[in-house]
């Protein structure tokens, strides 16, 4: 154990002395967290809008001086017909069309309440939500003021939302769980299998053979530094994602962290496998970067929808972990899910995990047992 | 009187395959002799190495080091050092890390390792190095601080796998100096060597062709027997003879 521990040590004065693994490792996340939120925030300040105004009344006028005075739209198109809609959305400049019916203002004294249709981009989920938000909070702002001025009966002004392209908006907040789960693998399997490779590359992996240290504790010494950094990214993803986006975890957090400990174990034991089957430093990136960042950032659903996609990638990504970690980390932040939900997605990485494991082991096993060269 | 045998190889054979690396090696190392073992690329020397220090396994007879079976490496792997042709020492730990590494992996404790270390650097005036990083110290430095790790936890048998191979002759020099000191604290030195010059500083060397021993003896011993005035010249005979009867 004390020898173990001697390795160990060595393993963390490794990552200290590096500051470039530093960087990676907490940078990164922080990075990518920023800039998904800021491109989220940029993209609301002054979006553009396209109003189909079939009421020219005072009251639409009104509202659509407001829509184009505030900070976040500003009036591209005025359209006139409903055929313009679609060619309007696919220019792709616009977030959202406003749409007025034609007894608007009417309507509105008359019986007290009318309807206005938001029709949202819903190919981006966090914008279609927020373009929304706002165009609702104007249009209640405008009610409230005729409040003010009416004794009579609050006149609402009802919005009917409705999403172009995806209309459950099912990208919605993808992208926090998203991060953790490239974050993880990036860490886990790029990073051990680059570091175990390292001291193949260099030389040293044969003098640790040739120590008393056994072969498990050599590769559980390399190992346990990167488990614990990844939970201490977990960690700092999700105060991040509290304080920075209000998305607290809804949740268990307990299930949560111990899920993300689950993926660690998975991500780590595809790192020790592909640090089993390479000799150079630059193969064991490309392999993890290409075989695992690639497929995680394009078929686990973080970026694209799964459901968007042809049926054949749907069935491909059924083997990829990311797809089943994505699913359980989102039920767990977002939607508040216990384990009774996620329990099929947790067996799942399970069982890859215990075969990457097992794998690993024997391929090791064969490379030490009759040594290479 | 009987010398104490340190390694007892008898018989040894090892194959991958259908190609025997080595083919029926018998010899035995005397505890606190500097023992060469040479040979050209191939021959057979990096395999019978790394059965002795347990990274593979005999196919076929018997191997015993420090007076443990090579089926059962993990005490032989106790009491050897080991320094392999390549640099060995991590270029991002100081001279003290990995000093405290190696010795910590060998099971020594911090009290042991802490003033072993001072005495060491003092030894061989480094002391002003203990915090630089290996990485930033020029190359000779460097193999003279693989070597002394290799020996930090007192072995019995040290294995060096061509420790001098791309060294300056002076470190060369300085390497064999630390040999002797070595071999002198009654360390038994293993060295692979392709440098011919180098095996007149053994005890003993042995000369493998092929995967077999052609010839085991102290270097003045072969040098008459092969009438030879250097082994660089008696290897290329022994060469030559090989091919010629093949």
């Amino acid at each position: 154990m004390k020898k173990f521990m001697a390795f160990v040590k060595k393993e963390f004065q490794h990552i200290f002395r590096d500051y470039r693994t530093l960087i990676i490792l907490f940078g990164l996340p922080a990075a990518q967290i920023l800039i998904f939120g800021y491109a989220v925030r940029t993209d609301l300040t002054n979006a553009g809008i396209a109003v189909l105004d079939n009421a020219h009344d005072v009251v639409s006028a009104e509202l659509i001086t407001r829509l184009d005075a505030s900070e976040f739209f500003h009036i591209k198109y005025f359209l006139n017909t409903y055929d313009e809609i679609d060619p309007a959305f696919k220019k792709g400049k616009i977030k959202a069309v406003i749409i007025f019916p034609d007894d608007f203002a009417e309507r509105l004294t008359r019986e007290g309440n009318a309807t206005v249709s938001i029709i949202a981009d819903g190919s981006e989920g966090n914008n279609a939500n927020l373009v929304t938000g706002y165009t609702t909070a104007i249009l209640n702002d405008y009610s409230a003021g005729l409040t003010k001025q009416l004794t009579s009966a609050m006149p609402v002004i009802i919005p009917e939302v409705r999403m172009y392209f995806n209309p459950n908006l099912q990208s919605h907040f993808m992208f926090i769980p998203g991060i953790i789960t490239l974050i993880l693998i990036l860490i886990s399997a790029l990073m051990t299998s680059v570091t175990i490779v390292r001291e193949k590359e260099f030389g040293t992996m044969e003098v640790l053979l040739v120590s008393p240290l056994k072969p498990w504790q050599i590769i559980l010494g390399k190992v346990a530094p990167y488990f614990f950094l990844s939970l201490v990214n977990v960690i700092v993803i999700l105060l991040m994602a509290w304080f920075v986006f209000d998305l607290p975890v809804k949740g268990s957090i307990s299930l949560l962290i111990a899920e993300c400990m689950l993926y660690i174990l998975l991500g780590l034991s595809i790192g020790i496998l592909i640090s089993a089957s390479v000799e150079k430093i630059m193969n064991a990136i490309f392999i993890s970067a290409l075989g695992l960042m690639l497929p995680t950032l394009l078929l686990s659903g973080f970026i694209f929808p799964i459901e968007n996609m042809p049926k054949i990638y749907d069935y491909v990504s059924l083997f990829l972990p990311p797809r089943w970690f994505v699913e359980i980390i989102r039920s767990i932040m977002i939607k508040g899910a216990g384990f009774g939900y996620v329990w099929k997605g947790t067996l799942i990485l399970a069982a890859m995990t215990l075969f990457f494991m097992l794998l690993s082991a024997r391929k090791f096993k064969v490379r030490l047992g009759e040594g290479g060269k | 009187m009987e010398r104490d045998k340190v390694i007892e190889v008898e018989g040894l054979v090892k194959k991958f395959g259908s190609f025997i690396a080595n083919d029926h090696l018998t010899f035995d190392v005397y505890r606190g002799e500097i023992f060469g073992f040479l040979g050209a690329n191939g021959a057979g020397k990096t395999t019978a190495i790394r059965i002795l220090c347990g990274l593979s396994r005999p196919t076929s007879g018997k191997v015993l080091v420090a007076g443990f079976d090579a089926n059962h490496p993990e005490e032989i792997k106790k009491r050897i050092g080991y320094m392999s042709q390549r640099f060995s020492l991590y270029n991002d730990l100081t001279v003290k890390d990995n000093i405290e590494l190696y010795g910590g992996i060998y099971g020594m404790t911090m009290k042991e390792i802490r003033p072993r270390t001072e005495k060491l650097l003092a030894k061989l005036s480094f002391n002003q190095y203990g915090d630089t990083l290996i990485g930033s110290l020029p190359p000779g430095i460097k193999q003279k601080l693989a070597f002394a790790v290799a020996v930090f936890h007192d072995p019995e048998i040290v294995f060096l796998d061509e420790p001098t191979s791309g060294v300056d002759p002076i470190t060369r020099r300085q390497f064999w100096e630390m040999i002797y000191e070595t071999a002198s604290r009654g360390i038994t030195v293993f060295v692979t060597t392709h440098y011919m010059d180098e095996a007149e500083y053994c005890d003993r060397v042995t000369i493998m062709n092929e995967g077999m021993i052609v010839a085991l003896d102290t270097p003045s011993a072969l040098r008459k027997r092969y009438n030879s005035s250097s082994i660089e010249e008696l290897f290329v005979k022994i060469a030559r003879h090989k091919t010629e009867t093949a």
